[in-house]
């Protein structure tokens, strides 16, 4: 039985197989064919990974040298982003051992620490390194950018929009440009901010290819919340530049279901179903579909919250608050994840979700917080306005 | 200016992206079933992070198929138990391996560790010492489930606490209170740094260095005296190293344990030293009030290796300290009459 069920398994795909894998088979075994591929690593001809055995010799060999400690943890940062995979995150944290838990850390030391921190969601933590480290070096572009990153991510538009300007000299002018564009398009400028970034796109070398993928997809996001059909055109010119943008594809993904086309997202997750939140899309589209894979899918998903809630996590309170409302008929459990995560970060997903749980509680501080947040903002996203009317016409 | 820009137009991509979405991130679920003074133990470990530790790829093909883990069965065994300890530090529970499996968690296929601990004693309080990957992931925790007695319980163990204890069945305040108060004793003993520390100090209470004679060292003129200098400096001593331990302890304050140990070590040089070419010879309890403050630290990080129970911390917070007094009243009952 066991046997027929892993020769399925083998032939679809290995993100098919551990779906199967886990609803299928529930308890330890011992494989019966030392062929049998029980696991499949990520692609390591990929650029991310090119440098990484150079840099991990050079941090063997010296292991307190701060420039190839940094360097090193950057390499594995970088393949934590391509991945999605948190134990990156984790080896780059190890890189920098010597200094990790020393508040004078070098600079270099800092800024790292403080990117692996915001990862985790540890902004506080983040900011406090990366002050310290624009007070020894004003002239710090990885620095200001990440910080401004962060303070973005945090809603702290004034403060973000100072350290774009801070950019102003120490880093290539379209930096600066994006910078204060992407806080425009959150703070009610959305169409001067879609202007600015058409205008930088056009005048880019189409050889940069990260950048227009990251430009393509502000400029997805923007139209998305203006429930603009431009977005599919911007999304899928973010996914031509950069196929694996597991950022891109979960926005992307956002707006097929918004759009009712929940067919099309499961071709651009299939492959991407370790990362929580893809597999959270797919298990969306398999019900909006009624599809009967998605009860295989909301169990894994189940099973990966539990886990995550064990070891005492709090990255994933977006995409679990999503599920508890969305797939798991608890609302109110949802409400509370998503107050949480609130409290934490305030993008305008997470302002979506909140108004989201709001209505379906039918809580009216959560939806007066999403109310205020709009007019304190002037973010433009008409669906959250609309849900904000929504529970106001049901109250009354 | 050019090269640096390149370093930035990679980096900043990525980070002006927002936040990142993420996988389950590497987690061990490790089952304990103690029964008497054997336990059986199951210990799930993520293929993926086993890979990264021991390259379990033989073919580098990116795929990892059950012939690759079986060739690798005894260096994953030797790799994983030797970074997990049961029972206490002097006399660990001994374990064996009883069988290799597969299982697929949510996340992936997972390595199924079956092995049995023989303990010298049935287990009152049981000590766990988790560090597996803590050189290579820190970020890597281990979800333990402990039955005990019919009781479940379930921890995290992970780089941040890497030592905990948990007791099993009925165990009075009073055990509680043994059982740390025997550690502290055990450190003050086992540590030589606070020994040596200690006893540099109190050298010249005994024999008192002369101004005039041509010895340097004479015997303390009466033991009343070199007993109220003992006392001044131990009761300092003591004093301080209370003081930071449970500030310590109770995470008031932390620093480095990089530079508490060689603040340690250099009070233990500075301290001798003293005796050779004395600096200080009268208010030597003031040295011993602020090195005990380090010291103290010292001792946290020890109470804090241990495992500290979250429902009775005063108590072993206390016992440890009284444990720590008691092994160095020891110490100088010793010395005094000695000298």
């Amino acid at each position: 039985m066991r046997t027929t069920a892993w020769r399925a398994c083998r032939t679809v795909t290995a993100a098919g197989a551990l779906a199967l894998a886990v609803a299928a088979v529930a308890a330890p075994f011992v494989p019966d064919d030392d062929a049998q591929v029980l696991e499949r690593l990520p692609d390591r001809s990929a650029p991310q990974y090119r440098d990484l055995k150079r840099l991990q010799v050079a941090v063997a060999a010296a292991p307190n040298d701060v420039t190839a400690a940094a360097a090193l943890a950057q390499g594995y940062y970088r393949i934590s982003r391509r991945e999605g995979d948190p134990r990156f995150l984790g080896y780059a944290q190890a890189a920098l051992t010597p200094w990790w838990k020393d508040p004078e850390a070098p600079t270099a030391v800092l800024v790292m620490r403080a990117t692996i921190l915001q990862s985790s969601h540890e902004f506080v933590r983040a900011l406090a390194d990366l002050d310290k480290a624009i007070a020894r070096e004003p002239r710090n572009a990885d620095a200001i950018i990440m910080r401004a990153t962060v303070l973005t991510v945090r809603g702290k538009y004034d403060e973000a929009r100072a350290d774009c300007g801070r950019l102003q000299g120490v880093a290539p002018g379209l930096y600066v440009v994006v910078c204060l564009a992407s806080i425009d398009a959150v703070t009610g400028k959305a169409q001067s901010a879609e202007a600015v970034l058409s205008r930088s796109l056009a005048a880019m070398p189409v050889a940069m290819s990260d950048i227009r993928a990251w430009i393509e997809s502000l400029l997805g996001e923007i139209a998305q919340r203006q429930g603009d059909p431009v977005a599919e055109t911007h999304f899928r010119a973010a996914l031509a530049a950069d196929p694996r943008d597991l950022y891109t594809i979960g926005a992307y993904c956002d707006w097929l279901l918004e759009q009712k086309r929940a067919g099309d997202v499961i071709p651009l997750v299939q492959n991407e179903l370790r990362v929580d939140a893809l597999l959270l899309r797919l298990a969306l589209a398999q019900t909006a579909l009624r599809r009967p894979e998605a009860e295989a899918s909301v169990t894994i998903l189940r099973a990966r919250f539990d886990a995550s809630r064990a070891r005492g996590d709090t990255v994933h309170r977006r995409e679990e608050a999503r599920f508890q409302l969305l797939l798991n008929g608890e609302p109110k459990i949802a409400l509370r994840l998503v107050q949480e995560n609130w409290n934490v970060q305030r993008e305008p997903a997470d302002l979506r979700v909140l108004a989201e749980a709001a209505l379906a509680t039918g809580d009216a501080s959560a939806r007066e917080t999403v109310r205020r947040w709009l007019v304190a903002t002037g973010l433009e996203y008409p669906a959250v306005a609309t849900l904000v009317r929504q529970g106001e016409g049901g109250a009354r | 200016m050019t090269r640096r820009r390149i370093v930035l137009v990679a980096l900043a991509a990525m980070w002006l992206h927002g936040a990142a979405l993420a996988h389950k991130p590497s987690d061990s679920y490790l089952t304990l079933k103690v029964d008497g003074d054997r336990i059986d133990g199951q210990w799930d470990i993520a293929l993926r992070d086993l890979d990264f530790a021991l390259g379990l790829d033989a073919n580098q093909d990116g795929a990892i198929t059950w012939g690759e883990v079986k060739a690798k069965h005894a260096a994953i065994a030797a790799y994983a138990l030797s970074r997990l300890t049961l029972g206490p530090q002097s006399a660990p529970c001994s374990t064996t391996v009883t069988g290799h499996l597969i299982d697929n968690h949510s996340d992936g296929a997972y390595e199924v560790l079956r092995f049995t601990a023989g303990c010298a004693a049935a287990p009152k309080v049981l000590a766990v010492d988790y560090r597996l990957f803590a050189d290579i992931d820190p970020q890597h925790r281990g979800l333990l489930k402990l039955e005990a007695y019919a009781a479940t319980r379930a921890a995290v163990l992970g780089s941040d606490a890497p030592a905990q204890r948990f007791t099993l069945g009925e165990l009075s305040k009073w055990e509680q209170f043994l059982d740390y108060g025997n550690e502290g004793v055990w450190h003050i003993w086992t540590g030589f740094d606070h020994i040596l520390f200690l006893l540099s100090l109190l050298f010249p209470a005994v024999l008192v260095r002369s101004r005039n004679s041509g010895e340097i060292w004479q015997p303390a003129p009466s033991f009343r005296a070199a007993f109220i200098d003992v006392l001044k400096v131990v009761t300092a001593f003591t004093l301080a190293h209370s003081i930071t331990l449970s500030l310590a302890a109770l995470e008031v304050v932390n620093l480095p344990s990089r530079l508490v140990e060689s603040c340690i070590a250099a009070s233990v040089v500075l301290a001798a030293l003293n005796n050779v070419r004395p600096l200080v010879l009268r208010g030597r309890w003031l040295i011993a009030f602020f090195f005990g403050l380090i010291h103290g630290f010292g001792f946290a990080s020890v109470l804090a290796d241990l495992g500290l129970p979250q429902e009775s911390l005063l108590i072993a917070l206390v016992a440890f300290n009284v444990g720590v007094e008691l092994g160095q009243l020891a110490i100088v009952s010793v010395f005094l009459p000695a000298a």
